[in-house]
């Protein structure tokens, strides 16, 4: 076994540990930090509910490494909310039910605050959308609400 | 997953430094296929040499009349560079159909072609574009790159750094999805160059492969109407759950005529 010792910043919060190399961002995000908004879906790197923001980047963090985030800054789900007031996207989401039995749900809000952040300024539509969620799979196939959801937080976003 | 050490040079001599250092070592840029393989135990490292933290790997540029796409350039960069828009759109439109957007971020076009995978989309590119493997040490042409499932002609110690492309005249990219897995049943890069015309075929076999018929015929005439007739042989096509050996072929023509008609559109 190899370890690695690790720095880097977690919903502004400075942690540092020593982990197993091994260790998946996943892991490292949910029983090191205690963070456990952040879900495992699969093992193949395809449901995304484990999408977190990698220097405000999406990313799938059960597909990174923990030692390799030396001085990133990661935001996860629960870093969205500004005490009891829900980010934007987090009360689009809600408004519109974009959410069945809330699994896969922090993923897509991760996701969502990508796709939003990337078309800023530009007009998002349905297509844009669904194209842009490939990477998160909703099994109770609640993607109907989500999407609007996505479109109507991205537009609070804009006008925040 | 197996036991690694794990390092993060900061430049190519001491990545490589490190990669000939070891007795089992392997090379990490985007991680989107090697780290999920390590997860099922089907691939291990005694050292991962992370290249995320060398900087001048991490570029898309135009020398002269190529296009140069350095070892961590990701695909969501090379499907957004207005240099691969402008330049070969076919390769922007490969780009962006990788995996999906989380992939795009972080998975890259030279690991990909490292990785090997038969059904990923990065090899069709680079024999369709016919593109050169740049190394820390030699220049290896696209058809002398691959060597079957999984492998390449990269020898033990050697590092990719980017490829280099030739400007086509035109390119074409069609794709036929898995939609579980997003990698190709089958697709294909088309490519009209001054050398001639290029058809290269991901997803179908153990391997990337050119279609000589298909590029003799569209020599003489780059229309999608050219490959009407042409049949492809189902001998030694991938036989599972997504396609068998004749659908796959099938899927090939279908396929390859989208491709010209991408390049012609």
């Amino acid at each position: 076994m190899a370890n690695a010792k690790i720095s880097l910043t977690i919903n502004g919060r400075a942690v540092s540990a020593e982990v197993d190399t091994r260790t998946l961002l996943v892991h490292f995000i949910r029983e090191h930090v205690k963070l456990t908004g952040t879900h495992v879906g699969c093992d193949t790197t395809q449901c995304g509910a484990c999408t977190v923001h990698v220097n405000g980047t999406r990313i799938k963090s059960c597909t990174m490494f923990a030692c390799q985030l030396e001085g990133a800054q990661v935001t996860t789900i629960e870093g969205l909310a500004k005490g009891k007031q829900l980010h934007p996207m987090q009360e689009a989401f809600r408004e519109h039910h974009g959410l069945q039995c809330g699994y896969c749900t922090p993923g897509m809000v991760m996701s969502a605050i990508g796709i939003a952040e990337r078309y800023k300024g530009k007009a998002l539509t349905e297509d844009i959308v669904r194209h842009e969620l490939e990477g998160n799979l909703c099994r109770c196939t609640g993607y109907h609400n989500i999407v609007r959801a996505v479109i109507a937080g991205a537009k609070a976003m804009s006008a925040g | 997953m197996y036991a690694f050490n794990y390092h993060r040079p900061s430049s190519i001599a001491e990545a490589v430094k490190l990669l000939k250092a070891s007795s089992d070592g392997r090379c990490l840029a985007g991680g989107m296929s090697l780290i999920p393989t390590m997860k099922h135990r089907l691939a291990s490292a005694a050292d991962l040499i992370d290249l995320n933290g060398i900087r001048e790997l991490a570029f898309i540029r135009r020398e002269g009349d190529a296009l140069v796409i350095g070892a961590l350039a990701r695909h969501v960069e090379i499907a957004d560079s207005a240099d691969v828009k402008k330049s070969i759109p076919a390769l922007a439109a490969l780009a962006a159909s990788v995996g999906d957007p989380q992939v795009r971020n972080r998975g890259t076009f030279c690991g990909s072609l490292c990785f090997a995978d038969p059904a990923a989309d990065c090899p069709a590119g680079l024999v369709g574009l016919n593109g050169t493997v740049i190394t820390d040490k030699r220049r290896i042409a696209a058809d002398k790159f691959f060597n079957g499932l999984y492998e390449t002609t990269l020898e033990k110690g050697e590092i990719v750094t980017g490829v280099s492309f030739p400007i086509p005249e035109k390119a074409g990219w069609a794709k036929f999805a898995n939609l579980a897995s997003r990698f190709a049943i089958a697709a294909v890069m088309v490519a009209k160059t001054g050398g001639g015309v290029r058809v290269a075929v991901t997803g179908a076999k153990a391997s990337v492969f050119r279609v000589p018929e298909m590029e003799a015929a569209l020599a003489k005439n780059f229309s999608a109407a050219a490959l009407d007739g042409i049949k492809i042989s189902p001998d030694g096509m991938n036989n599972d759950l997504h396609g068998d050996p004749d659908y796959r072929a099938h899927l090939v023509s279908v396929m390859a005529k989208r491709a010209v008609q991408a390049a012609t559109a």
